[in-house]
């Protein structure tokens, strides 16, 4: 099967040089994920899992190893890639999914969720139509689509997120508790498009607190406890 | 492990702007010592810094007000080449009337308070060698409309006008001829929250639109986050740190990054 990422040794921790302090989040962790493969990251709270999806995404530095990204301009290390690269792949070819809306004070919903098609080149009324769709999908009352988010709940935040987060098919998505307070309709909408992507190929690397909400998808698992790394097959692995 | 400016390169384009080795002096002071930075096109690239930190003479250098000891400038652009440091004054005045816009901090420095707003933009295309009056307010009206300022005022002097419509009339100005790069010092600094949101959110827009090359100095961390994809740090003169603009905020590396990204409320 073709590989989308190959991870070796990767260490990360923070120096906070306010407390004269090294803190580790992990170190020597190697794994690889494969096209249309789902990988469940587990392990007890401060085992550094969104440490790890964050370190992939460069939003945190590595300190050491390898993270190889097979894009479509050819395998790049995202661990010493240039910063315009990393803008560029999180643009075209990897996103990070919260369950957190970066909203912007005066943009509507359905630009919000349009964005990443524009940056695709996607036709702006193109686009348009193809964000309302994905709100329709994840359950945002047409009313709100043309609002501004700053003002909505929580939970409608989160769907309005999911929609843009996921509108555009890539190569990897790293997820970070994604279904983390959502409503039970949402969250099978979000499973159903999980699915979609991952028959399209994409590869997903997730966190979740309640990880029966994807058990379907979930085709690995990685286990961060301290002292317990460990890559574990789907099969033989109780959640 | 260290993220150099010179990582192996995936995508190919070039930086529009490029300036290396950038010091500048006055007397004792040292304003800048050796500075280098890019940007690539479309880029936001933010500065911050607390005051003195050199980041305002960095931006008048960009915009060829100032001319550093030493060091080198060059954008990517057909009609210049070499080190833009060397122009004349005539050629410093044409290249930033046609390809570089900026707005200040203060709209004293970029307008003419007490000419109409309009004209203000005008003046700017008059320099690029533009004669024609019907096209002139042709040309004025779309760049203040883009800028989202009510063209029923276009005709009133900024004197008469709100800071955050003054700021509008700069940005008209400075997008007027669609230039490669877009220089903005501390453009919401001073203006109420709800005006400054509204100034970010135009400049957004353009920059998704047309894909203008912008650098911003600010020292607010909430202006800088909104808009920058790549951040870089300066404190007394020097470049302390540079990075992703959620690294930066995230996981800063420096110290001096550490207790201002903590400091921030």
């Amino acid at each position: 099967m073709k590989q989308v990422l190959e991870i070796e040794r990767l260490k990360k921790g923070f120096t906070l040089h306010h407390l004269k302090k090294d803190i580790a989040a992990f170190d020597e962790i190697s794994f690889n994920v494969n096209a249309g493969e789902f990988v469940l990251i587990k392990g007890a709270n401060g085992s550094g899992k969104s440490t790890l999806l964050r370190t992939l995404y460069r939003s945190y530095l590595p300190q050491d190893g390898i993270i190889r990204f097979h894009s479509s301009h050819g395998p790049i290390d995202l661990a010493r890639a240039a910063d315009v690269d990393i803008s560029y792949l999180r643009k075209t070819e990897f996103g990070f999914v919260t369950q957190f809306l970066v909203a912007r004070p005066r943009v509507s919903a359905e630009a919000i969720v349009a964005e990443p098609l524009l940056f695709a080149g996607v036709a702006a009324d193109q686009a348009i139509l193809r964000a309302r769709k994905a709100l329709d999908t994840f359950g945002v009352k047409r009313d709100l689509w043309p609002a501004y988010p700053t003002t909505f709940s929580g939970g409608e935040q989160q769907k309005v997120n999911l929609a843009r987060a996921l509108i555009l098919p890539q190569k990897l998505l790293l997820l970070d508790e994604p279904t983390a307070s959502l409503d039970a309709p949402a969250r099978a909408a979000l499973v159903a498009r999980l699915s979609d992507l991952k028959n399209q190929g994409t590869a997903m690397l997730g966190v979740f607190h309640h990880p029966g909400d994807v058990e379907q998808l979930i085709d690995r698992v990685i286990n961060l406890s301290p002292g317990h790394y460990e890559d574990e097959n789907r099969k033989d692995a109780p959640i | 492990m260290s993220i150099v400016l010179d990582a192996p390169r995936l995508v190919m384009s070039r930086p529009v702007l490029e300036i290396n080795n950038v010091s500048k002096s006055y007397g004792d002071v040292h304003a800048l010592h050796d500075v280098s930075a890019r940007a690539y096109p479309g880029e936001v690239l933010g500065i911050v810094g607390e005051s003195g930190s050199g980041k305002s003479t960095l931006l008048r250098m960009l915009n060829l007000e100032e001319t550093p000891d030493q060091g080198s400038y060059s954008l990517d652009l057909p009609e210049v080449e070499g080190n833009l440091f060397d122009l004349d004054r005539f050629a410093r005045r044409m290249l930033c009337a046609k390809r570089i816009g900026i707005v200040y901090q203060n709209p004293h420095l970029g307008l003419l308070m007490r000419h109409s707003s309009s004209g203000n933009v005008a003046e700017r295309l008059l320099v690029a060698g533009e004669r024609s009056f019907a096209v002139l307010r042709k040309k004025a009206q779309t760049a203040l409309d883009a800028s989202e300022f009510p063209l029923g005022r276009m005709d009133a002097p900024p004197i008469e006008l709100s800071g955050g419509m003054q700021q509008r009339v700069q940005l008209a100005k400075a997008i007027a001829l669609e230039p490669a790069l877009l220089l903005l010092d501390e453009p919401t600094t001073g203006l109420d929250v709800s005006v400054q949101a509204l100034v970010l959110d135009t400049l957004k827009r353009l920059q998704q639109e047309r894909k203008i090359t912008m650098v911003i100095v600010s020292h607010d961390l909430g202006v800088i986050r909104t808009l920058a994809d790549r951040v870089m740090v300066m404190r007394h003169g020097e470049v302390v740190e540079t990075g992703l603009a959620d690294q930066i905020f995230q996981d800063p590396q420096h110290s001096y990054t550490q207790q201002m990204v903590h400091a921030k409320l």
